[in-house]
């Protein structure tokens, strides 16, 4: 018999998203029916959001570790070596859910939420990075989010002070319903100096600090776990509101809080807010913890232990200090004008028990909270094998500079200064290389050295809907390759896992099928999983998005002065390939904008060779040989042709040999993986070529730089000035079309 | 010479303004927090840098006018000294009514952050006697309320006098008569929307904005 407490009913227990099966554990567990703070807290920590319910049983299939990972998935944010005692901090979160809400402040928080759980491990951030992908441009929401949400992203980043220095942003149907926003910080930290979650013992201060509790927020970790329907917009209130003027302040106490030695463990609030800060560090501690409730900082009147438990209000950090200590606490958040409040002790009891007006309002087991929380296997079906299409089969179009400036100005491809210019990617003065430079990857120096780091984010969506396990091994292998291509030595990566609702099997197909890809790249590449999230439920009215597991690399470039970008090719300089350009046309860009298809397979990844023609270009980088490098991805030869030539300024006479098996159209627009293209100088490329044969790695000259338009064996000439005017022009003139309707 | 940076809360260029300080003068600057009234003894050059002072909320830059250490930075620039305030610290100067003048949000409405293509109008200034005069240069500007404005008896008066130092080549922001920055009629006090600390280095930013601290090192 189902048993509830006062004032609860079987709606209640459903409106909280847990289902029978999950009731009856609590009843088990607690040998008694839970009160309403109690099922609350039960709801947020087993939402999809927190416990990872349906993903868990497979994430465990990435590597996480390796010589330089200091820490790997567990913990607020991944920790890699990057020598000199140095270390740098990543992690990559989503905030989709409120982001198509309410744009503006689901993406801002988005930004906070990933700054704290960079800094809260001790790090400085010093770097921003955003993965956006909306759905069609004419669909009538699309402005309206490119606008919200690029001005949230810009208004939080922009006060906090950490350069936004890269990203993606693309555009799909399949996202009319439900955006992603993805944002990845970056920190760097003394490697002897990171602060983890574990580490609290019994008897220590709970210490609150940042922003006062209010009642935003509450359930936004369970609004992110489920589907959206047409009602969704009502969901409004659960979105937070950001404060990145706070952030600040907060950033620079809690680092100076952390330079005294006086924390045990530390944690940012973030979903679910006090409750999962505090079960966290209670779970990881094996520490039970108890909070008085009214001692919490409130920001309005009566708030209930339900309301606070389940806050999602910003800007907040839990701190168990070392004993005695709490008064260097509250010098320095009093300084920076922050709440600060001892709330609670850490006990042995392993429970968590909260007090409010004299009363003990909830009294758990922590356990079943954190590890012991429901973990599910969930049946999935591997999508069929789609044929590979050749570019053989494909028509071959009559004017390729016709096709290429279509490439180029389309959604995916044309250039996103429009967003970037409204982000702040120079303060911190160590950026490098930015969205707006010729480079594969972002570059921020390691502050005071001649290191830097390079960043990217990738995902192909269309790879991994055609073929989630290739598609998988895509996303990695393509961020390895964007961070090669800048000269960097690639380290690890953080993820971010966007699906649509695994309770259904070709949902669960596509999340296993791209982990399963992502894990063998990660493995081959020696590019290990050091952080990430999962967000899934991102499906409205039963359609889902395409798969999207976002992949967020960082690299390190050991000297600066190697860094590689593809904006210096110059009249004469020599255009080669690295690589073999073999046809594969499916799922490509060419066949959706073209051709107005989306069939075939995506393109197969072979790991071993990626490795090797990567490791071969990394070396003829550091051997100074190129004045131009970028990685074959979208629209293939062609388009990082054009990319090259406008960047540079200069022309390429491309050459596409008659008896090239592969039809021209194959040429320029196949996608085949493992490729570069290079430029340099005549004497440098005989050395290259003379390298490639030594080590068998195929090579080819395709063409020369020169002139003022890029064109094929003579002719199909697409001129720079208008192929710039089309690439430059297609956003703003969308985004403008936002503002004469808002007239 | 001895050099001073005011960090208000929400201060987000004070460490690229201490580190372009220390490179040319070889001195590390004095970070002085808000709360302060004074100085420390011997500060010969001052700045206040960009970022957000007390979130922006209000007005950029009128709640730091207000702040403690303001009477300080007022009677350091009353006495000669050289005081440069950039992008939030440009705001800061005129809010507290040391150079004429505001500024509004930008005339497109959005933050603008790109690499400003600048024409120095005045090289005969303390912070500009290094450059060429008209020289072209590449600063960053990034900002969302950077459009100048005063009246038109204020702007011909500050043009006649030679009080505008930098011009935009490419106006991104709306500025009354392109202007990027401008002194007092003194001379010694220098507000500008671009940022001369993030061009200090060749691997990043470029090296547009040294010969301002260049200037000043002179001069001092």
């Amino acid at each position: 018999m189902t048993q509830y407490a006062d004032g609860i009913t079987a709606e209640i227990v459903a409106e909280h998203g847990i289902n029978d099966e999950e009731y009856a554990i609590i009843l088990d567990r607690l040998g008694r029916a839970p009160n309403m703070v109690e099922l609350g807290i039960f709801s947020v920590m087993w939402s999809e959001h927190c416990s990872y319910k349906s993903s868990r049983a497979h994430l465990g299939k990435f590597p996480t570790s390796g010589e330089k990972v200091i820490q790997g998935p567990g913990e607020n944010a991944g920790v890699i070596d990057i020598g000199d005692g140095q270390a740098a901090i990543f992690k990559m979160e989503s905030h989709n859910h409120p982001s198509y809400i309410e744009p503006y402040q689901g993406a801002a928080t988005g930004v906070g939420g990933i700054l704290r759980d960079v800094f809260t491990m001790g790090a400085r951030p010093v770097a921003l990075m955003n993965a956006l992908r909306f759905g069609a441009p004419d669909h009538e929401k699309t402005t309206h989010l490119v606008g919200g949400v690029v001005a949230g992203i810009g208004g939080y980043g922009n006060c906090v002070g950490v350069p936004t220095v890269g990203g993606e942003t693309n555009f799909h149907e399949g996202y009319n319903g439900n955006i992603l926003v993805n944002a990845m910080a970056v920190g760097l930290a003394d490697a002897d100096k990171i602060f983890y979650a574990r580490g609290a013992e019994p008897g220590q201060p709970i210490v609150y600090v940042g922003s006062k509790t209010g009642r935003d927020g509450i359930h936004g970790a369970t609004m992110a776990s489920a589907e959206f329907d047409d009602e969704s917009e009502e969901k409004r209130p659960t979105v937070q509101v950001g404060d990145p003027f706070t952030e600040k302040k907060l950033i620079e106490a809690c680092l100076e809080l952390m330079a005294t030695d006086a924390i045990a463990a530390i944690q940012d609030m973030g979903a679910a807010g006090l409750t999962s800060s505090s079960v966290e560090m209670a779970d990881k501690g094996g520490i039970g913890i108890k909070l008085d409730m009214d001692s919490v900082p409130q920001r309005e009147d009566n708030m209930t232990t339900y309301e606070m438990m389940l806050s999602e209000s910003q800007e907040r950090m839990l701190v168990i200090m070392k004993p005695g200590r709490e008064d260097v606490a509250k010098a320095i958040f009093e300084k920076w004008e922050l709440d600060v409040a001892v709330i609670g002790e850490t006990t042995d009891t392993g429970r968590m028990v909260l007090e409010h007006k004299g009363e003990i309002v909830c009294d758990i087991p922590i356990a079943p909270l954190a590890d012991d929380a429901p973990k599910y296997e969930r049946p999935y079906y591997a999508p069929e094998v789609r044929a590979q299409i050749d570019a053989k089969d494909v028509a071959q179009p009559s004017h390729m500079g016709e096709v290429l400036l279509k490439l180029m100005a389309s959604p995916n491809m044309a250039s996103k200064a429009w967003i970037w210019r409204q982000y702040d990617r120079h303060v911190m003065a160590d950026t490098a290389a930015s969205s707006e430079d010729p480079s594969d990857a972002a570059i921020v120096r390691v502050h005071g050295t001649n290191k830097a780091l390079a960043i990217t984010t990738d995902c192909t969506p269309r790879y991994c809907f055609a073929d989630p396990f290739e598609g998988g091994k895509q996303a990695v292998a393509e961020a390895w390759r964007n961070l090669t291509a800048t000269g960097a030595d690639p380290i690890a990566i953080t993820d971010c896992l966007n699906f649509g609702n695994p309770e259904r099997e070709e949902i669960m197909g596509q999340f296993v099928g791209c982990v399963e890809g992502m894990a063998m790249a990660c493995k081959a590449l020696d590019f290990p999983v050091v952080s990430g999230n999962v967000s899934l439920y991102n499906e409205t009215n039963g359609v889902a998005i395409p798969p999207t597991p976002a992949v967020g690399g960082v690299g390190l470039i050991p000297d600066m002065d190697q860094r590689q970008g593809f904006g210096c090719m110059s009249e004469g300089d020599i255009v080669l390939v690295v690589g073999e350009t073999k046809g594969a046309m499916g799922a490509s860009l060419y066949l959706r904008e073209i051709e107005g298809r989306e069939d075939g397979g995506a393109p197969a990844v072979d790991l071993g060779i990626e490795k090797m023609h990567g490791d071969f270009v990394r070396d003829q980088i550091r051997a100074g040989r190129l004045t131009a490098c970028h990685d074959l991805s979208d629209g293939g030869l062609a388009c990082a042709a054009a990319d090259m030539a406008l960047a540079s300024q200069c022309g390429i006479k491309l050459a596409h040999e008659p008896e090239n098996p592969v039809p021209m159209h194959g040429f320029l627009f196949a996608e085949d993986q493992a490729r570069y293209l290079v430029a340099a100088k005549r004497e440098d490329a005989l050395a290259i070529l003379q390298d490639a044969k030594a080590e068998d790695v195929p090579v080819h000259v395709v063409g020369l730089a020169g002139g003022t338009a890029v064109s094929v064996n003579g002719a199909h000439h697409l001129e720079l000035d208008r192929l710039r005017e089309a690439w430059e022009g297609w956003l703003p003139g969308l985004m403008s079309s936002e503002a004469m309707a808002a007239e | 010479m001895k050099s001073a940076v005011i960090v208000f809360p929400g201060s987000n260029c004070d460490r690229d303004a201490h580190d372009a300080i220390a490179r040319v003068t070889g001195e590390a600057p004095a970070m002085v927090w808000h709360q302060e009234t004074e100085l420390p003894e011997g500060t010969e050059f001052l700045m206040v840098p960009g970022g957000f002072s007390y979130g922006d909320y209000l007005r950029c830059g009128a709640m730091a006018s207000r702040s403690n250490i303001m009477p300080a930075i007022i009677a350091h620039a009353e006495s000669g000294a050289p005081v440069l305030g950039v992008c939030n610290g440009f705001q800061i100067l005129t809010e507290s009514g040391l150079l004429p003048g505001s500024l509004m949000r930008n005339a497109g409405l959005s933050f603008v952050c790109e690499k400003a293509p600048l024409s120095v109008a005045n090289g005969n200034t303390r912070f500009t006697s290094r450059y060429d005069s008209e020289a072209e240069l590449i600063i960053p500007i990034a900002h969302h309320d950077g459009n100048y404005f005063a009246d038109d008896e204020t702007l011909n008066r500050v043009e006649g006098d030679g009080q505008v130092v930098f011009r935009y080549g490419n106006n991104p922001n709306g500025s009354a008569r392109d202007i990027a920055g401008i002194v007092n009629a003194k001379g010694n006090v220098l507000g500008m929307m671009p940022h001369p600390e993030r061009a200090v280095d060749a691997k990043h930013g470029g090296t547009d904005g040294l010969a301002l601290f260049e200037s000043l090192l002179g001069s001092a």
